[in-house]
């Protein structure tokens, strides 16, 4: 057990890797009513063709959040009834590359977390249980199709990807669900939910002790074989294609536009890709950006313009976008934001108080217990410890930013997708 | 937690949530106005236009490069409905001065800030700055078209503008299109003017900063703010039952893959003298979360849906149910959502179904003393329609329900009225 304090931020991180390979990250709050927990795998959609005891295997699309779903069925009923009527307020999800489960609860917090580690661990499937999901996961397939907002994202994916299964929907489609079965289920719950390949964090008023001997006590004893991932080969930077269209009913065209980049794998040199990644964007698209206010001011913006630097499935990608009358007209405005930066540099206030602004949103996130959760988790599977961003922001120098620049953005690497209204 | 609440001026009312546990704290100033369709745009408008630009700071640019200064601070339009009051004003976010480097008497510093907004906007000519206006105009146009984007918080709208046509309730928080159209500068400012002299005020600060200065602070950032004598009538009204004998049914097409069922009830009795915590646990048990009725039954047992819950509007005495379904699944659904509430009538809910809803009523109570954000909303809905207890004190309420007053608020749940978003039927 490693117990660091981070004055700056007055947070406390207690770390410890079990035997059997699991990583632990607790964050004590005792003045606050409620903890949080998050079990996660190293396991998401986009994790379909893997290698195990030498030989590869292919899996359909869509059964890492199957699994997720069934997860909850257990020998004598079902976990998230037991974590609700326990006080708990229970949840999941899959994204393309994890799986995680969580509850926050105020009460009975032990004995949430020993269900949590429990039901995780212990697949129960039968044929029909399985075939029943069916219905359930197929509703949720058309409940996202209709959604302007997934269906965006998914067709920018399809752009920016040409092998990489993250161009997939993390929930498959009604065809390949059919063919997921209960031997499928187990075969996978074997290969990647092994200690070795998950993590446990946790966050609020939560006893460390008891949750490091919970962990030890629940779960297998022996590290399991680290799974060897195909994630179809070498990208290009450029996108495969470089504008996506479709039509929905929406009051105004909806787009997304992004673009990929070269991911540090893991460590330090990961957590600084992610903070130069942030600062740069606030400098180039962020709310006091010359781009941002110039085109909110034309009324080619409004305040629903969102971005993000993701990680994913050995991925890393820059995404951006919103609701625009005009979208060849922000595209333009981004495009001529790029040339101005790469001809007169980087503007130094803005980028001092991007720095100051970054710092203030990482404090900001820290209240936020599923967040943090979150980042933990991420960090394990990375080997990097996100408290550790406010040492290094202040490390970050304007040449690091202009170099982050120089090497991943340039108008010709950016993708395109837009949902215009039905005619 | 320290929780105070004072007057700091003619009808404004200041409370402050005093705690060291958040790394952030926030800040809010709210004009309360009645509800009503022909103001509710304006009304949305206002603080849209004044986060544009003020005196000192005559843009986007200058605001956003101020608060990136203090540390990534941040200052929100807001508009929120609470029955049939509509609140107006500003959210603020910041870092706490124990956590900056330096300090930063940032409290005085987002005071002064947001007084300027309100007090000294950018004008022309004793107008709001036109291009602003329209802007903003714009903008606001965009998000009202915009509701039918996400199609079941679409299909709850209109449930509520077909259920309560009648009410001032119908009216959305951002008022409608055609509203929002016609304001012109001139208008806008004069109605500006107006609202921020005539409506009470609450002001809500979470953080570490003792009331005491929390207090001078303002007082001294607001001290031009006008007053007027005139009395606001602020209320909402509740009615009782359903409209016609049988439930209205509404329908409605666009092109989805899945339709949206949106029902609507009166809670009726129970809003005589409404035990919060109560009324909360009844939702719960029929449909609130994943121990529910209609969770357990519309989509465990029977596949019907991949979603089916229900909320509760306390402001005005409204129960709505909202369920993603295949088109054909209608009558089956419907018919299954409405049985499950005969079945709290009739006091079918096991102990352990009971306990599982207290305990997530009381645990949601819990968890608001753990978000700024959240705090402020409670305090805002308890300024408004009460009870004068804390989150933790309803918790422990919302722990002692019997399954009688659950059963009692149920028998006096009417179904009003009956929307369905289904997909388009084929051109012929």
């Amino acid at each position: 057990m490693q117990t660091r304090h981070f004055d700056k931020i007055d947070e406390t991180l207690i770390t410890e890797v079990l035997p059997n390979g699991l990583s632990i990250n607790i964050i004590p709050k005792p003045a606050f009513s409620k903890g949080f927990a998050m079990f996660a795998a190293n396991y998401g959609g986009a994790d379909r063709r893997f290698k195990l005891a030498g030989e590869w295997i292919n899996t359909p699309a869509g059964v890492a959040h199957y699994l997720e779903h069934k997860m909850f069925d257990m020998p004598d009923g079902n976990a998230l009834n037991v974590l609700s009527s326990n006080g708990a307020s229970p949840n999941a999800f899959t994204s393309s590359g994890m799986t995680a489960y969580h509850f926050e609860s105020t009460c009975g917090f032990n004995d949430n977390l020993r269900t949590l580690l429990n039901f995780v661990s212990t697949p129960y499937f039968t044929p029909e249980s399985v075939a029943k999901e069916q219905g359930i996961i197929g509703q949720e397939i058309r409940m996202v199709e209709d959604s302007p907002g997934y269906v965006v994202y998914n067709n920018l994916l399809r752009c920016l990807y040409a092998l990489n299964p993250v161009r997939d929907s993390v929930a498959g489609t009604v065809e390949s669900i059919a063919e997921i079965t209960d031997k499928t289920l187990y075969h996978c719950h074997k290969v990647f939910y092994n200690p070795s390949n998950m993590t446990l964090s946790v966050v609020g008023n939560v006893d460390p002790q008891a949750v490091l001997e919970m962990a030890r006590e629940m779960l297998p004893p022996e590290p399991g074989e680290l799974p060897e991932r195909d994630y179809g080969g070498k990208e290009s930077e450029l996108p495969c294609e470089t504008r996506a269209l479709a039509a929905m009913e929406v009051s105004a065209p909806q787009f997304l536009f992004g673009l990929k980049l070269n991911p540090e794998k893991s460590g330090t040199p990961r957590l600084r890709q992610m903070l130069i990644g942030e600062i740069a964007l606030r400098l180039l698209i962020g709310p006091s950006s010359p781009f941002y206010t110039r085109s909110y001011a034309a009324g080619l913006l409004n305040s629903g313009f969102e971005y993000e630097f993701d990680y994913t499935a050995g991925t890393a990608m820059l995404l951006a976008g919103g609701e625009s009358r005009d979208v060849d007209g922000v595209m333009s405005e981004l495009r001529s934001e790029m040339d101005k930066i790469s001809s007169d540099g980087l503007d130094p206030l803005l980028f001092e108080n991007s720095k100051k602004s970054l710092f203030g949103s990482q404090l900001r996130a820290l209240g936020s217990f599923s967040a943090l959760a979150q980042a933990l988790s991420e960090g394990a599977f990375a080997d990097f410890c996100p408290l550790d961003a406010f040492e290094e922001i202040e490390n970050i120098s304007l040449g690091d930013v202009r170099s982050f620049i120089t090497e991943n953005i340039s108008p010709e690497r950016v993708a395109l997708s837009v949902i215009t209204p039905l005619t | 937690m320290n929780t105070s609440t004072e007057q700091i001026m003619p009808n404004v009312v200041l409370t402050c949530l005093t705690t060291t546990k958040f790394k952030t704290g926030c800040l809010s100033v709210n004009l309360l106005t009645p509800l009503c369709r022909e103001a509710a745009s304006r009304n949305a408008l206002i603080p849209m236009v004044l986060c544009r630009g003020t005196a000192t700071l005559p843009d986007m640019a200058a605001i956003s490069s101020k608060l990136d200064s203090l540390y990534g601070a941040r200052i929100k339009p807001v508009v929120r409905k609470k029955g049939e009051i509509q609140v107006t004003g500003l959210y603020a976010d910041f870092a706490d001065d124990a956590f900056i480097p330096g300090g930063s008497l940032i409290v005085e510093q987002m005071s002064a800030l947001m007084s300027e907004m309100l007090l000294m906007p950018r004008t022309h000519g004793g107008l709001l700055f036109r291009e602003y206006v329209e802007s903003e105009r714009e903008k606001l146009l965009e998000q009202i078209r915009g509701r039918i984007n996400e199609k079941r918080a679409y299909s709850m709208q209109r449930l509520c503008e077909l259920m309560c046509a009648m009410e001032a309730y119908a009216t959305d928080r951002l008022g409608s299109e055609t509203e929002a159209e016609n304001i012109s500068a001139t208008e806008l400012t004069r109605h500006f003017h107006d609202i921020l002299a005539s409506s009470p005020i609450e002001i809500f600060y979470c953080g570490s900063v003792e009331p005491k200065r929390v207090k001078a602070a303002l007082q001294s950032a607001f001290a031009s703010l006008p007053r007027s004598n005139v009395e606001i009538d602020l209320g909402t009204d509740i009615r009782m039952n359903s409209l016609e004998s049988a439930p209205r049914r509404f329908e409605e097409e666009m092109q989805v893959t899945q339709g949206k069922l949106a029902i609507g009830f009166r809670l009726g009795e129970c809003m005589e003298d409404p035990n919060t915590a109560a009324i909360r646990v009844f939702n719960a048990v029929y449909g609130g979360g994943v121990t529910s009725k209609l969770f357990m039954n519309v989509r465990e047992k029977l596949s019907l849906c991949y979603f089916a819950s229900s909320s509760a509007d306390l402001h005005k005495g409204i129960l709505a149910v909202s369920s993603g379904i295949e088109f054909d699944k209608y009558d089956a659904a419907l018919s299954e959502i409405l049985a499950q509430l005969e079945a709290v009538k009739r006091g079918e809910f096991s102990e352990s179904e009971l306990l599982a809803a207290k305990s997530a009523v009381a645990s949601d109570y819990r968890t608001v003393e753990d978000s700024p954000a959240a705090l402020e909303d409670f305090y805002l809905n308890q300024a408004l329609i009460g009870p004068d207890c804390s989150p933790l004190e309803l918790a422990a309420l919302a722990e002692d329900i019997k399954a009688e007053e659950v059963t009692a608020i149920a028998k006096g749940v009417e179904c009003d009225a009956i929307y369905f978003l289904r997909g388009q039927k084929e051109a012929g």
